[in-house]
Formats: C-alpha cells, sequence, structure tokens
C-alpha cells in the first residue's frame, strides 16, 4: 500500500469538566489512504466527533484539549504546526462536512459569496475566473442552473440542495482528505441515497481520502471499506467492512449489529444491549464495555485489554482474543 | 369482517390555507393531508411512512384531535368523532394517547417523573394517593424502571429511560391506541431495540394499537402489521408489512426501501435513485404526486390522478397496475 494521506497515531483529546478529566478521545490509530472511505462507527459520546475535530485541531478550547499523539497528513504532523499553517490547511488540504448543513453556511450571504470565499484565499482567483469555477463547483455537486442559484440565499434552498452547497465548498480545494460529520442524517431517505451517490463521485473523481461518521450501519456498509468502532473513545474494533460485518469479533460490534431490526429477516424480538451507554467520567477499571458485555470474564472488570490483532487487517480490545 | 376496526379514518383530509399580506388574503392551499382512508385494528400496529412534508405529522395530530379535518372523518370503535358530545370526546381522547420523538422536550424537568406518570391519573380520574402511588409504580415496573425513579427527575435519566417515562405516561389511562411518532429516532443505536423490544412486549400484554411513525423503514417493517407509504398527502401503498416492506410495487415505495440501506455490505440490490427533490405540497404536481420524480413514468401519469386500489394484495395508486384503472 501506498503511504496513506492521513496517519493518527495514539491520538489522545482530553476535556476537563467540574465531574473530572474525560477522555473524549484515548489513544486512537487509524490511517486512511487515497480513495479510501474509513467508516467511523459509535454512539453519542463514543468520541467519534472529537476524533474528527481533534485531526482538523478545532477541539472547543479551553476545555477540550489535544494532550498526545500525532496526526499526519502526507507525513506532516499536524499537531506540531501552527495557527496560522493550520488555517490554511483546513477547507483547503482537509475539508468536513457536517450534519446540519445551516452549521456551515452563513444565512446572510449568498451562495455565490460562501462558495468564492476559498476560492479567492486560497486560490487567488477573481474576475471571470473566479465566477466560472463557483460555476463549476455548484455544477459538479449536481445543482441544476448553478450560475443563477450563485445568487441565492441558505433559506431558498432546500435541505438536500444545501448539503450540496456544502459539498461544493468542501471540494474547492480539492482536498486530500474528506471527513463526513453524519452528512445525510439531517436528510430525507430519497434525498440521502442521491446524496450518498454524490460523495462516492466526489471521492472517485479527486481520489480522495474519506473519514465517514455515522451511526448509521447501513450507510457503512454501502460506503466505506474499512470501518472502526468506536467505544467510550476508543476503537475497540476495526478491520475491512464485509469481514467486520460478517465475523464482528468484538462483543459490542456483534451486539450492535444483532440489535439492529433488519428489513430482510422477520424476528419477533431483537437482540437488545443491556444497560446505558457508559458515562465518560465514571468509566469503570478494566474494559469499558464490561459492563454491558454479554461474554465478560473476571479479567474484563480489572483489566483494561489492548489491542489484539487476531488476523491481518484487524483488531480487536478484547479479552477473548488473548492467546490461551 | 365481524368486529369494526379500532379505528377508521374514511377520505381524512386536512387543508391548510397560507395567507399573506396585512388582510390576509388566501394565497395558496397546503395539501397537507389529502383524502386518506386507513383502519387500525385492536392490538395491531399501522406503520406509517414518508419523507418531509407527506403528511405524516398531520395524520397522527387528526387522529390525537388537536387538528379537525377540513372533510372526511374519523370512526373510533364505530362512532364518527364529529358527532361526539364532551364526554363522548373525553372519552376519546383518554383511549389515543402519543409518545413523541424527543424525550428530553416532552418531559416537565421540573416534575418528578412521579408526578408526570401520574398527571393523566390526577387530571381525569382524581384518585386517592394510595391508589395513584400504586397505579404509578405498576406503571413504572410496566417500562421496565425501578420503584425510586418516581422520586427522581428527569435529568437523572438517559434518553432511553427518559423514553420509557414517556411510554408510562401514555400507558397511564389504559388507552386503547397509542401515536408513536419517531419514538426511537432520538435514542442511541444499542438503546432502540431495547424500546422497540418493550413496545412489542406491551402490546402483547395490553393488547394496545399502535400508530407508529418513523423514517427508520426496518424498525417500522419490524413493529407493524400493516404499512401505509405517503407522499405528498397520498397514501401510494397500504398493505401486509411484509408485501410493503419486500415486496413494494409503487414505485416511490419502491424506490424508498431500496434507499434503506441493508446490513449487508456484499448485497447487490438494484438500486433506485430518484432525481428530483420532494415537490412543495403549497403546489403539488397534477395527475399523479409522484410523476416528477417517477423513473417509469408515463404520459397518463402527468394527466390523471391513479386511485388507490387492490393490486397484488395491497392496495396501490399507480397507474402501472391494471387493478387501479377505472
Amino acid at each position: 500500500m501506498s503511504a496513506p494521506v492521513i496517519a493518527v497515531e495514539d491520538l489522545r483529546t482530553h476535556i476537563v469538566t467540574r465531574w473530572g478529566t474525560i477522555k473524549a478521545v484515548d489513544g486512537v490509530s487509524f490511517a486512511v489512504g487515497e480513495g479510501e472511505t474509513l467508516g467511523l462507527v459509535g454512539e453519542s459520546g463514543s468520541g467519534k466527533s472529537m476524533t474528527c475535530l481533534s485531526v482538523l485541531r478545532l477541539v472547543p478550547r479551553p476545555a477540550a484539549r489535544i494532550v498526545g499523539g500525532r496526526v499526519r497528513l502526507d507525513g506532516e504532523d499536524l499537531l506540531q504546526k501552527s495557527a496560522r499553517e493550520m488555517q490554511r490547511i483546513r477547507g483547503k488540504r482537509v475539508a468536513m462536512i457536517l450534519q446540519d448543513p445551516m452549521s456551515s453556511l452563513n444565512p446572510v450571504f449568498s451562495v455565490g459569496m460562501q462558495i468564492r470565499e476559498p476560492l479567492i484565499s486560497y486560490h487567488g482567483l477573481a474576475g471571470r475566473a473566479l465566477r466560472d469555477r463557483a460555476v463549476e463547483l455548484l455544477g459538479s455537486v449536481g445543482i441544476s442552473s448553478p450560475a443563477a442559484r450563485l445568487r441565492a440565499f441558505p433559506h431558498q434552498l432546500s435541505g438536500g440542495m444545501r448539503q450540496r452547497v456544502v459539498g461544493a465548498m468542501a471540494i474547492s480545494g480539492p482536498p486530500r482528505l474528506l471527513i463526513a460529520d453524519e452528512p445525510t442524517t439531517s436528510l430525507d431517505l430519497t434525498i440521502q441515497a442521491q446524496y450518498l451517490r454524490l460523495l462516492k463521485d466526489l471521492q472517485t473523481r479527486h481520489r480522495l481520502a474519506m473519514i465517514f461518521v455515522t451511526h448509521n450501519l447501513g450507510i457503512v456498509a454501502k460506503m466505506c471499506d474499512r470501518v472502526a468502532v468506536m467505544y467510550a473513545g476508543r476503537i475497540v474494533e476495526a478491520g475491512p467492512v464485509e469481514a467486520l460485518f460478517r465475523t464482528p469479533r468484538h462483543p459490542y460490534t456483534r451486539a450492535l449489529l444483532e440489535s439492529v431490526p433488519r428489513l430482510s429477516e422477520s424476528t419477533d424480538w431483537l437482540t437488545a444491549i443491556e444497560g446505558q451507554p457508559p458515562d465518560l467520567a465514571a468509566l469503570p477499571p478494566g474494559c469499558a464495555f464490561a459492563p454491558r458485555c454479554p461474554r465478560v470474564m473476571e479479567r474484563c472488570r480489572a483489566e483494561e485489554p489492548p489491542e489484539f490483532t487476531p488476523t491481518a487487517g484487524r483488531s480487536s480490545r478484547c479479552w477473548l482474543e488473548a492467546p490461551a | 369482517m365481524s368486529a369494526p376496526p379500532l379505528l377508521e379514518a374514511r377520505a381524512l383530509t386536512k387543508h391548510f390555507p397560507v395567507r399573506r399580506g396585512i388582510l390576509g388574503r388566501q394565497a395558496g392551499l397546503v395539501r397537507a393531508v389529502d383524502s386518506i382512508s386507513f383502519t387500525i385494528d385492536a392490538g395491531r400496529t399501522l406503520g406509517l411512512v414518508g419523507e418531509s412534508g407527506c403528511g405524516k405529522t398531520t395524520t397522527s395530530r387528526l387522529i390525537l384531535h388537536v387538528a379537525t379535518p377540513t372533510s372526511g372523518s374519523i370512526r373510533f370503535e364505530g362512532a364518527p368523532l364529529v358527532e361526539l358530545d364532551r364526554d363522548g370526546l373525553r372519552r376519546y381522547r383518554r383511549s389515543v394517547q402519543a409518545v413523541f420523538q424527543d424525550p428530553y422536550a416532552s418531559l416537565d424537568p421540573r416534575m418528578r417523573v412521579g408526578a408526570i406518570v401520574g398527571e393523566p391519573l390526577v387530571i381525569n380520574e382524581r384518585p386517592e394517593t394510595a391508589t395513584l402511588r400504586k397505579r404509578v409504580l405498576e406503571l413504572l415496573e410496566l417500562v421496565g424502571l425501578p420503584a425510586r425513579a418516581a422520586e427522581l427527575f428527569p435529568h437523572e435519566f438517559s434518553g432511553g429511560q427518559r423514553q420509557r417515562i414517556a411510554i408510562a405516561r401514555a400507558l397511564a389511562l389504559s388507552p386503547k391506541l397509542v401515536v408513536l411518532d419517531e419514538p426511537v429516532s432520538a435514542l442511541d443505536v444499542s438503546i432502540r431495540a431495547q424500546i422497540l423490544n418493550l413496545l412489542r412486549g406491551l402490546q402483547r400484554r395490553l393488547g394496545v394499537s399502535f400508530l407508529f411513525i418513523a423514517h427508520d423503514l426496518a424498525a417500522v417493517a419490524h413493529m407493524s402489521d400493516t404499512i401505509a407509504v405517503m407522499y405528498l398527502g397520498k397514501i401510494v401503498e397500504l398493505g401486509a408489512a411484509a408485501d410493503v416492506a419486500l415486496r413494494p410495487k409503487h414505485p416511490y415505495t419502491q424506490a424508498l426501501f431500496s434507499a434503506a440501506l441493508p446490513l449487508d455490505p456484499g448485497a447487490r440490490r438494484e438500486e433506485i435513485i430518484l432525481s428530483g427533490e420532494i415537490p412543495s405540497p403549497l403546489d403539488p404536481p397534477p395527475g399523479c404526486r409522484f410523476h416528477t420524480r417517477c423513473p417509469v413514468v408515463m404520459e397518463r401519469c402527468r394527466r390523471d390522478e391513479p386511485p388507490l386500489a387492490p393490486a397484488e394484495g395491497r392496495l396501490v395508486a399507480c397507474h402501472l397496475y391494471p387493478g387501479s384503472a377505472t
């Protein structure tokens, strides 16, 4: 494999709160290559969004701080960059699409102004070239009559169209890495299908490395090459998407896959995961999933499991993998 | 059929006038729900699916009687709602309860859980303190919460537990029908199965009927006996859950269920991606409302609106099926 576009090593982000220090990201490592998509799956509070914000160095300060690890973009460690350098990397070499397009778009500026902004500051475009490039970008995300749409304001567009505009801004770099954080959660199903296809097209066209954050396992199955499952700030299992879905190794992954109703099978009862998601301020000693785990052992409550690599390309943080 | 259905909607319609200017002249009409008919049987679940603006929520508001229909009727246990007097309506409202999507918004943060769950009883039955307390504890146990939950406030519970509280409150008056409007959408994936199992268990034990509204199609298919698919205020397909979910007939239903992604990464299925956006219900297209996005549109679809008619064991509103020819 060629060198990865993004390589995250032992990333740690802590949040200081009244109730103590929360390890929101606790030793996360992964790598994504050109044209590859990594799915980041987990429940709220599992650290998936914090991981993405840490990559972009956009964690909410001063409460949250990146306290360790490396984030290499094409070999350069982003954690060593100055604030100024980061500003030129964000939006140009690393772009992000968020769940709610209105949090990325400014309601008082026209779509055209917002699309032109990075083109002016990063590419120094002006005049006719600037206009043409803006029209081209809007057209490339499947917006009809793009020239006329440049004058529209965000409120005049539907949710799906707004997310397309955000997509157009994201690829203006074009970036090396695209982080999509629940990009279709606010969209209707048929519009979601359109948008997922668009993201795939954009990725193929620009050979983007993509990190796709979602809690929807169906989207992961469709969009991703590899998947990393997060629980309480850690990646508990990672592997190629087909293998991981077919033979999940970590009990959490297995429970997650079994708890989702499937169209193709009719069962009376779903296999529910007992208990509640963990309270990050009061994690149990040992494995964080132990209190809810159907296969918990004595050891799990005392010792934290390290990362095991049962087969090439797969990892699982579970004592079940420990060699006997 | 012998017994009448628990609830029957006939040609149910709700139009909202859009007014503009200081004189409030009517500038348009939103046909939020346009002549839909369906039934809900006792102890059964009707699933209602569709995208934003299709009329799901308006339909649930009509059933909850917080909105009055423009035309058409709702019959409950055979009696039309419009003919009910005050007492009759009060009894109806007791029999039909609701659980909403966001358990953070639907519970008063300043009331203790015991008071929240007991409030419907206090208002409707004025029970004695001891009776009330006993009933509240029974309800909490029914939804799997410990008795001490009654003394706590909503903020001390997680999303899944709050939804249990909301369900306990909905069941306080032993309703015959509960409207579940996206009851698990706001919950974490690992918690959804708990709540879906709980709802199904309650239905078995209490014989309550559900109107289950959700955009998670697999969850709807799992929970429902029949499914109604809505598009722009119309029901386009109505039938047994397995038929509609696994062998959809209407092109819209087919596209919708094709967009519900399976968990199997190897699954190679026919993928239908609709072009275009959902039209505004203020100005729905003439003829079949779906014709602007339909992959198999024909000439007559632009002109004639297809009626909802029997085809292959369910009801479909589409010119593709000869059964719907008039």
